[in-house]
């Protein structure tokens, strides 16, 4: 445990764009909640700084910091019901809950998010195929609107503004807590498949194959080599291990590693990538490999390295997250890797899931059926937001979408069209309250036709 | 493990208390606001607390320590562990022109805690085991002109601590004295933050384990102690001309 406290100036995880509140507001207490109204400025909750690009940041805003909300309120083990402040990360609950036989019912690939983020990010994990979002576990909460009324909101109960909320990039409202149900485990461990793929089209066939009987899928991919195989890669699949009793031993606590300092910009180049990224494909020799593990490198492998975004060094870098349709996804895959192998640009970890058909409450959620894949980019001016800007379109003319929680760029027209429900959600959007993403993407046209 | 918190809803008491409540601990919560007092009881429960029982108080209504105390000893039937860590970090500024915010300051800094501890002393001597433990501070190791006023009220605190320590010694009891330096918590909200705030959940780690290990005077975190051995040996003359 560290004994220095972080301030909480807050940034976004991928370190772009560097912009400042005009102050930063600590909530403590459900029973000490601010006025909002009194604010001059807009406000934005905000906790961990997870969200890779600015729909955390409320540049010249308040910035409402709900970490300190984070105690427990109740939990019910026997139905798997958990109710918490909203500013509890998932790894306090993991911890709590896991020796006690439950887990969370879908978890994005840090536990270093907390429940309010969650909730605003509707965020999706390996389970998506067969568990939805998280805001599909999720039955109810209470959200603080700037006219002083604390709501308490589910799916028969201010339903419009609970829909709205769930994937809302928290500018509803304050969550103050939530309560949602649990999924029950035999023990901490994972049995995994690892199984090595050389195209995209084997990709497809494998998680076709594997969907059915594994809950957990992901693969990580290299897009840089394979010509037109698209990419190769390695599928990753696992069910909750069955085998072994709950109190089986975990193997030993590792230390966190922790990357210190900012890396000089040069470290991580197209050079390095493709060494790292080779490393990974050949870390087995056999095509099928099949273990135990224990959750947390299964779910978090990055966890493990405390501020792994400095590796990036002080430009910062951009995430870029799309989901494209499984009809003429195959096409719009093409395009995409092939636009990025022509830029030059390496993504260092490059991930690559399919999306099920289980619809979230939300309406911005952005998860729907088809491909998603996930890239990073070092952050190199105006030549990375070209590139993005030119995914974009390809992205929108196939019928889908980049992830907000991702996002530090993408262009109001196409977010319009990206979420087609956006002016619906807008009608809920509290009147003091706004981030910069949403002053970028809600304003100039108001109708868009796709 | 039957422990008695007085000032419970603290960020620093909490932080400890859910170590505490991991390991099954019986909880009597003492505090002024009802609201915090359930939202931490309840946090509590789920991490793991056999038991939690609550008391209101204000700690300057010193009359009602010994009703408190008597009802934490019979509810829990019996005290294994008492941790005290109600404190207010008074305006300087305002003390230093006004009697009445100085000797408040005092009260709720000091005397409550001399009071408490008068009364929990005569307890566990008797009982002849158990561990108390206050949380004092930093400031109280040398006084500088920019908080003297709580400084000199957790140092008087500091030296009652240590004759206590010297007289519960012979009976097996243990008394800690915890020193944190600065810490994040919502009592300093408003203290500009430099390089050496703490994590409440740190400081909290910290005093679980000076607990458990019966310690005497323990510096959260660790470096405020070699930092106030040279602060508490710079000469006078010197150390009056310094704006610290």
């Amino acid at each position: 445990m560290s004994f220095l406290s972080k301030t909480n100036q807050p940034r976004s995880w991928g370190r772009y764009p560097k912009v400042t509140p005009a102050e930063v507001q600590s909530v403590f207490w459900r029973s000490e909640l601010p006025n909002i109204a009194d604010f001059e400025q807009p406000v934005l909750p905000y906790a961990y700084g997870r969200s890779y690009g600015d729909s955390c940041l409320n540049e010249g805003g308040v910035s409402l910091d709900v970490s300190h909300l984070r105690r427990f309120i109740s939990f019910d083990e026997d139905e798997g019901l958990l109710c918490c402040e909203a500013g509890v990360s998932l790894a306090e609950i993991l911890e709590l809950i896991v020796p006690r036989g439950w887990f969370i019912p879908v978890s994005p690939g840090t536990r270093f998010v907390y429940v309010g983020g969650a909730i605003a990010n509707d965020v999706h994990g390996k389970n998506h195929h067969k568990a939805g979002t998280f805001g599909c576990h999720v039955t109810r909460f209470e959200l603080l609107r700037s006219n002083g009324e604390r709501l308490i909101c589910s799916p028969h109960e201010n339903t419009n503004l609970f829909q709205a909320t769930i994937g809302g990039l928290g500018l509803t409202g304050v969550i103050l807590w939530a309560e949602f149900r649990l999924k029950p485990i035999v023990n901490p461990f994972i049995d995994m498949e690892r199984i090595q793929f050389s195209s995209l089209d084997e990709f497809l066939q494998i998680s076709a194959e594997t969907d059915q009987q594994y809950e957990y899928t992901m693969s990580w991919v290299d897009i840089l080599i394979g010509g037109q195989n698209l990419c190769r890669g390695i599928f990753m699949c696992g069910n909750n291990d069955q085998s072994r009793s709950l109190a089986s031993k975990k193997t030993g606590r590792k230390l966190p590693l922790t990357v210190p300092f900012d890396l000089p910009s040069f470290v991580l180049n197209s050079l390095t990538v493709k060494s790292f990224n080779e490393l990974f494909y050949h870390s087995q020799l056999s095509k099928r490999v099949h273990k135990v593990v224990p959750y947390e490198p299964f779910f978090y492998p990055l966890d493990s390295i405390h501020e792994w975004n400095r590796l990036y060094g002080k430009r910062g870098f951009l995430q870029y997250q799309f989901v494209v349709p499984f009809q003429d996804g195959f096409g719009a895959m093409r395009e995409i890797i092939g636009r990025i192998r022509r830029s030059g640009e390496g993504s260092f970890l490059t991930v690559l899931k399919t999306f099920g058909t289980i619809r979230s409450p939300g309406m911005l959620s952005f998860p729907r059926p088809g491909i998603t894949l996930a890239l990073d980019f070092a952050y190199g001016g105006q030549k990375t937001l070209q590139l993005l800007d030119e995914l974009d379109k390809v992205v929108r003319q196939s019928g889908g979408a980049v992830y907000p929680a991702k996002d530090a760029r993408m262009s109001a027209e196409n977010f319009q069209a990206f979420f087609p429900r956006w002016q619906e959600f807008a009608q809920y959007v509290d009147p003091h309250f706004s981030s910069s993403f949403w002053r970028r993407v809600s304003h100039a046209q108001k109708l868009v036709m796709v | 493990m039957r422990i008695l918190i007085v000032g419970a809803t603290s960020a620093i008491a909490h932080e400890t208390a859910k170590r505490f409540a991991k390991d099954g601990a019986e909880f009597f919560l003492v505090a002024r606001s009802p609201e915090k007092l359930e939202d931490t009881g309840n946090d509590l429960k789920v991490r793991g607390a056999k038991r939690i029982e609550t008391f209101l108080l204000d700690v300057t209504d010193l009359d009602r320590h010994q009703e408190m105390i008597e009802t934490a000893i019979s509810t829990l039937d019996g005290l294994d562990m008492v941790l005290i860590s109600h404190g207010t970090l008074g305006d300087q500024q305002k003390c230093q022109v006004s009697v009445s915010e100085t000797l408040k300051e005092f009260t709720t800094n000091c005397t409550s805690v001399i009071s408490l501890l008068t009364i929990l002393a005569g307890y566990f001597e008797q009982q002849k085991r158990g561990c108390i433990t206050v949380v004092s501070s930093v400031a109280g190791d040398r006084g500088r002109q920019s908080n003297y006023v709580y400084g000199a009220a957790k140092g008087a605190l500091s030296v009652f601590l240590q004759g206590l320590r010297n007289r519960l010694s012979k009976s097996g009891v243990a008394v800690v004295t915890v020193k944190p330096g600065l810490i994040d918590t919502p009592m300093t909200a408003s203290v500009k933050k430099g390089l050496l705030a703490a994590s409440a959940q740190g400081v909290g780690e910290g005093i679980y384990r000076a607990m458990k290990n019966r310690k005497e005077v323990v510096y959260l975190p660790w470096f405020w102690r070699p930092i106030m051995l040279i602060v508490r040996s710079i000469p006078e003359p010197v150390f009056k001309r310094l704006s610290l």
